[in-house]
């Protein structure tokens, strides 16, 4: 039987017959696998975005690999857009596509977007032999081939025997039943880490090989791929070992007959240029050849190892330093251990204590802010490095204070750091802190919910050079332009730094800097970047800054005018009509199992522990990348890993000693929608309207068949006569967290303290999710036989929804007050609100439950006068008032 | 009408396909009131240039031209449905009448064809469901501002050439023919939903794709090579992929041998006949066109032939004529293990 060839296309064919060369897949457009294009996606900057596929296709991918699975992103509208442009760029869309998703309707989007024939990345027997042959049979229908998983309802395979099995039988169900085309069969047999010192693992590589060439042999036309990278995974921080692993792993795996695969061209050595004595060692390691080939390698690695490298060995080799060398290390690795008597002992080698700071230990502060500059350490590194450091200036202040010599000691520069006025969040100020104190500059934190005259008043007191805010909340950017009108009125001179989740450079330029132009306004990304603008500021390369940023922003401000302009928008009744088609006729909604509301006190935290979704707790540290696949990132995955590590041993701590408790109340209502409000119901028989939620809809003009969506559209219309449902909630993991944050305060361990906050963020999302969980199953119980993992629950897989007022779906904040008043959430959870309606604790959550089958999140968008006219209306405010609560979703000025 | 499958009949000879319908159907200078008929009396919008919609107003005219064709040669008469799917109706606000137009329209043909298969049984004629591009690209903005909008999805293509392919079905077609692509996103949308479509009801009828090479560039408008818009189509079951319109024979002939050499299905051509003059008339004459399609048959590049914009029963006459001295092209396998 002749087998006919792979054939893929973008503009121009790909064509992969038996003899072909290896097919390279680029990876760079994946949010799960590249921080950049993530930022790039998240941030809308799809012109950028495109050019990491540019630079993926000039650089000799024959198939670019696009992937939109990331949690914060609507995929199927992410993959759509991306795919869209992509195929307005005859220099990127020449390539086939490789439409990579976890999630069956984001392929599906994909698939409607290409011209080509592309390659689904992925599907398998995971969830059985169903959904399998559906799939199939729709991407056949769609006219692509797919890359199969060898995964089946019992899990991954892991063995030559469990890999063929698999193959095969998905395989047979392909070519037999769905008649698919074999040679548009792509398999991915697993290619999983060796040398790990656990001995099942030792035959990992040969039983890829093996399997590859069974595929090979025994299922006619098909392909086989892989990712390259996970086979070296042991070996992160050593790169001539991974890059020898890689072209040794390839050239076996190509004579065995893989031809396909995501290979990272910059981490692949030349098969030949290996030295012999470490290719032989990689070659027993991957063709298991000899028991002890795992520690050959590794005492053999070691003589690679480059200055990346972290050491592994525990030893106290570094001891034998001198003090400056000593120190240095401490302060780099984070170490406290000898901080006190290495310390001591630089204390009495100079005349003052003073000099200590001053010497070696800004010495070995600059080298740890030199390596974090270059990328070299990561955030919760610099963080312990900043524990040492305030370890190391404690045991020296006595002796300063008692030479009444204070105030010697001179600062780079001071920084007034706040968080404004309604809004408590602080991780990230703390952060930005953290950083400004390992680099010399004096910071002075007045905390949280500061107002303006406060700020301005400790700016004056303590003479400061520059200011920073921060803020996490959408009502804190009015705050924050109502800071800088105050400092322009006041006649302030001093440099504004703007930073904060909401915050953004747009907004910076747009609305901030605009209403104070005595000094630079700079928005900082993150702590990373406050060094170096702090330091552009006062140094003497400020007014080169300053004009770049004047620059930068005089751009924005125009982009972002012209943006205005392209937009179109429909006028809310045009929206209206636009709502989302449900038909209600027959839809028949569960009832709750109770109406009213339900209190949960001290909630087990030790049972939220598994609901925790870990990707952002990392990007509260500054890592990106998702959880778990960013432990063995080859960036940051080791130190991800300690971090994780460090966490999870918080985590055990938080649940022995009770160190925070979790409350929340949950509360269900007869609902029905009138127009974009829901009127709910003192009781079923819906006499009494007792109060009325207002929603806000989507104007931005929608392609065809796409509706304007308002949460409203979810609830069953009054009119049609179905008894619809509505639930709340609000939920705190943090009471009890200020007496541990003052201990930590006292100890000067900023690491611990940030940890623990994040920690108790994390616990309050996982109490929701959990709790959600909860309501499907059993409370509201619309969804009693659902059975889901924890990261198809972080996936959001289940019906229904939990938007919380304040956020996309329902952006006006306002509507948090009846939400709590609702389910009485400040006496019965202990979570009170700020006057910018901000929560206390700040590790808590709050939301409405839908249950309908259609709801689904989404973004409100910009909206126009028109809606903010007839929502405060709606709601008996005024129109300025409701006009500043929602300025940061209005699409005029 | 018992015929011989048209897979069979084209393993022996190269078969004809008409010419244009729109060139014959100004011959009879209709008016406005032609094509609004008794039904569409007090029809909102001008109607008048909707060809399709003679199905229903003109049926006369349609048979008679498909008689035309028939008797001038042509093994394949394609219906009139060019324009036949709610999208492109919609110009006319006539979403409504899709159904009768491919209905009505497959009718007629059938009718046709079977008059003259039953005075030749020797050869017998077929009917080609036609189903064009509509006047929308699911891969293209039209809009230079904003490359990533799309004024329509593919799912709305999907419901359009559904709807469309059974009313050809219902109507008596005996093959679908998805012509003029010029984006090959709109092509699977309509494989998508005649595949779908047959699945629904159990039965499949042979399916002819054929594209469009816009200009010298050698690409459809969406930007696609030949061998990319081949492969890109080749997940359907199909009966024949060719080209049509756009260029003349002779500007067409490079993109056949592609198609010639990688296609595993037969191969079909009709160009326009010529290129547009300054008046935008095609005015190449059937002779010339005929020694030009002349060169498809020496090199065997063909299976099925015809004729596209500006071609006439004279022009099919002389392909005709030429045709039954040659051999179809036979797929060359391609040279691998």
């Amino acid at each position: 039987m002749s087998i006919s060839p792979l054939k893929l296309s973008g503009l121009e064919p790909l064509v992969v017959f038996p003899g072909s060369n290896f097919v390279n897949v680029g990876e760079r457009t994946n949010v799960t696998g590249s921080k950049k294009f993530l930022r790039l996606i998240k941030e809308g900057k799809f012109e950028e975005a495109l050019s990491v596929a540019r630079d993926q296709v000039e650089g000799g991918a024959q198939v670019l690999d696009v992937n939109m699975d990331e949690g914060m992103l609507d995929g199927v509208e992410t993959m759509t857009r991306f795919l869209n442009l992509m195929a307005s760029e005859p220099d990127i869309s020449r390539i086939p596509v490789m439409i990579d998703s976890s999630k069956w309707e984001i392929i599906e989007a994909g698939l409607k977007c290409v011209q080509g024939k592309s390659i689904v990345n992925s599907i398998s027997l995971k969830e059985g032999e169903e959904p399998f042959t559906k799939y199939a049979k729709l991407i056949k229908r769609y006219g692509a081939a797919t890359v199969v998983m060898a995964f089946d309802e019992q899990g991954q395979a892991d063995t030559y025997e469990r890999r063929i099995e698999i193959c095969k039988r998905s395989y047979d169900i392909l070519v037999n039943v769905v008649k698919f085309p074999p040679q548009d069969i792509i398999f991915d047999p697993n290619i999983f880490p060796v040398a790990t010192g656990i001995d099942e693992h030792n035959n990992y590589a040969v039983d890829f090989f093996k399997a590859t060439r069974w595929i090979r042999e025994n299922l006619p036309g098909a392909h086989v791929s892989g990712g390259v990278s996970n086979v070296s995974f042991s070996f992160r921080g050593n790169d001539t070992v991974r890059e020898a692993m890689h072209s040794a792993f390839l050239y076996h795996a190509i004579k065995e007959g893989m031809d396909m695969g995501i290979v990272n061209p910059t981490m692949l050595a030349v098969y030949d240029d290996i030295p012999k004595d470490l290719l032989e060692r990689v070659e027993d390691v991957l063709l298991n050849r000899r028991d002890d080939a795992t520690e050959r390698l590794l005492d053999f690695a070691e003589s690679f190892k480059g200055d990346k490298t972290i050491g592994k060995v525990k030893d106290l080799e570094w001891r034998k330093g001198n003090v400056q060398e000593r120190i240095t290390h401490a302060l780099v690795k984070g170490m406290a251990d000898f901080i006190e008597e290495d310390t001591e002992e630089a204390r009495l080698m100079y005349d003052h204590p003073i000099k200590v700071i001053e010497g070696p230990l800004m010495k070995g502060m600059n080298v740890v802010g030199d390596l974090f500059g270059a990328g070299k350490m990561f955030l919760p590194q610099v963080v312990k490095s900043a524990r040492v450091m305030k370890k190391a200036v404690a045991h020296l202040l006595p002796y300063i204070e008692a030479l009444k010599q204070e105030g010697d000691r001179s600062n780079a520069g001071k920084v007034l750091m706040a968080t404004v006025k309604g809004d408590v969040h602080d991780i990230g100020k703390n952060i930005v802190g953290v950083v400004l104190g390992c680099n010399n500059y004096e910071v002075i934190d007045i905390g949280v919910m500061v107002p303006a005259e406060k700020i301005l008043a400790a700016a004056r007191e303590h003479n400061v050079d520059i200011i920073g805010l921060s803020g996490l909340i959408t009502p804190s950017l009015d705050e924050m332009v109502h800071m800088a009108k105050e400092m322009q009125r006041g006649g302030f001179t001093q440099p504004l730094l703007i930073g904060g989740a909401t915050t953004s450079k747009m907004h910076t330029a747009v609305k901030i800097e605009a209403s104070y132009t005595n000094a630079p306004v700079v928005h900082v990304l993150d702590a990373s970047r406050s060094v170096i603008v702090v330091e552009s500021l006062l140094g003497d390369k400020r007014q080169d800054f300053e004009a770049a940023i004047k620059a930068e922003y005089e751009m924005l401000r125009e982009r972002h005018l012209s943006s205005q302009s392209h937009k179109e928008y429909l006028s809310i009744q045009e929206s209206r009509t636009n709502h989302v088609p449900i038909d209600w006729n027959g839809y028949q909604p569960t009832k709750p199992s109770f109406l009213g509301l339900k209190e949960l006190k001290d909630y087990p935290i030790e049972e939220l522990v598994q609901y925790i979704d870990w990707t952002p707790f990392f990007q509260t540290w500054e890592m990106a990348g998702r959880y778990p696949a960013i432990l063995e990132d080859e960036v940051v995955g080791v130190e991800a890993t300690k971090l994780f590590k460090d966490a999870q041993a918080m985590l055990q701590q938080i649940v022995e000693q009770k160190m925070l408790r979790a409350n929340g109340v949950i509360g269900f209502w007869p609902a029905n929608s009138e127009g974009d409000d829901i009127q709910l119901f003192t009781d079923d028989t819906r006499s009494h309207c007792f109060t009325t939620l207002h929603h806000i809809r989507q104007q931005n003009k929608k392609a065809q068949g796409q509706p304007n969506l308002c949460l409203s559209d979810y609830i069953a219309p009054v009119e049609v006569g179905v008894k619809d449902y509505l639930g709340g909630f609000a939920v705190t993991a943090g009471l009890g967290i200020e007496p541990w944050l003052e201990q930590y305060a006292a100890d000067h361990d900023d690491y611990n303290s940030i940890m623990l906050k994040a920690l108790a963020d994390r616990l309050a999302e996982a109490f929701a999710e959990r709790l959600h969980e909860r309501v499907r199953k059993e409370f509201w119980g619309y969804q009693p036989e659902e059975a889901l993992a924890n990261e198809e629950l972080i996936k959001e897989k289940y019906q229904g929804i939990r938007p919380a007022p304040g956020y996309p779906a329902c952006p006006d904040h306002t509507e948090k007050e009846t939400l709590f008043n609702l389910l009485d959430a400040t006496n019965r959870a202990g979570i009170t609100l700020t006057e910018s309606f901000a929560m206390l604790p700040t590790a808590a959550v709050s939301g409405w439950y839908f249950s309908h089958p259609k709801s689904k999140y989404f973004g409100v968008g910009k909206i126009g006068k028109d809606q903010v006219t007839d929502l405060a209306k709606r709601k008996g405010m005024d129109f300025e008032v409701m006009e500043r609560w929602l300025s940061p979703v209005l699409n005029y000025d | 009408m018992n015929k011989p499958d048209i897979r069979e009949v084209l393993k022996e000879r190269i078969l004809v396909l008409d010419g244009a319908m729109g060139t014959m159907i100004q011959r009879y200078k209709l008016e406005e009131e032609d094509f609004r008929g008794e039904r569409f009396k007090n029809h909102a919008h001008p109607l008048k240039g909707n060809n399709d919609l003679l199905a229903i107003t003109r049926p006369d005219v349609l048979k008679a031209i498909h008689l035309q064709y028939l008797e001038a040669g042509a093994d394949i008469i394609e219906t009139n449905t060019f324009s036949g799917t709610t999208v492109a109706q919609a110009d006319y606000h006539l979403e409504d009448a899709v159904y009768d137009i491919n209905y009505l329209s497959a009718k007629i043909a059938k009718e046709a064809a079977d008059e003259v298969t039953a005075k030749e049984p020797h050869k017998p004629r077929y009917v080609a469901g036609a189903i064009g591009p509509t006047n929308r690209t699911a891969s293209l903005s039209p809009d230079v501002n904003d490359p990533g909008y799309r004024a329509i999805t593919f799912d709305q293509l999907v419901v359009a050439y559904k709807e469309q392919t059974k009313a050809l079905v219902e109507g008596g077609v005996d093959v679908i023919l998805v012509e003029t692509i010029f984006d090959t996103l709109n092509a699977k949308a309509a494989l998508f939903a005649i595949t779908e479509y047959f699945e629904e009801i159990g039965k499949e009828l042979p399916i002819m794709v054929s594209g469009t090479i816009t200009d010298a560039s050698g690409r459809t408008l969406s930007g696609q090579t030949t061998e990319a818009f081949l492969i890109s189509v080749s997940h359907a079951p199909l009966l024949s992929v060719g080209l049509n319109c756009a260029l003349g024979a002779s500007q067409l002939r490079p993109y056949l041998q592609v198609l010639d050499k990688k296609s595993e299905f037969f191969v079909s051509a009709y160009p326009n006949a010529g290129l547009p003059n300054e008046f935008g008339h095609y005015d190449e004459t059937p002779d010339k066109m005929a020694s030009q399609v002349k060169d498809y048959l020496e090199e065997g590049l063909v299976n099925i032939v015809g004729g596209c914009c500006g071609t006439t029963p004279d022009h099919i006459r002389a392909i005709a004529q030429m045709a039954k001295n040659y051999k179809p092209r036979v797929a060359e396998q391609e040279a691998e293990a």
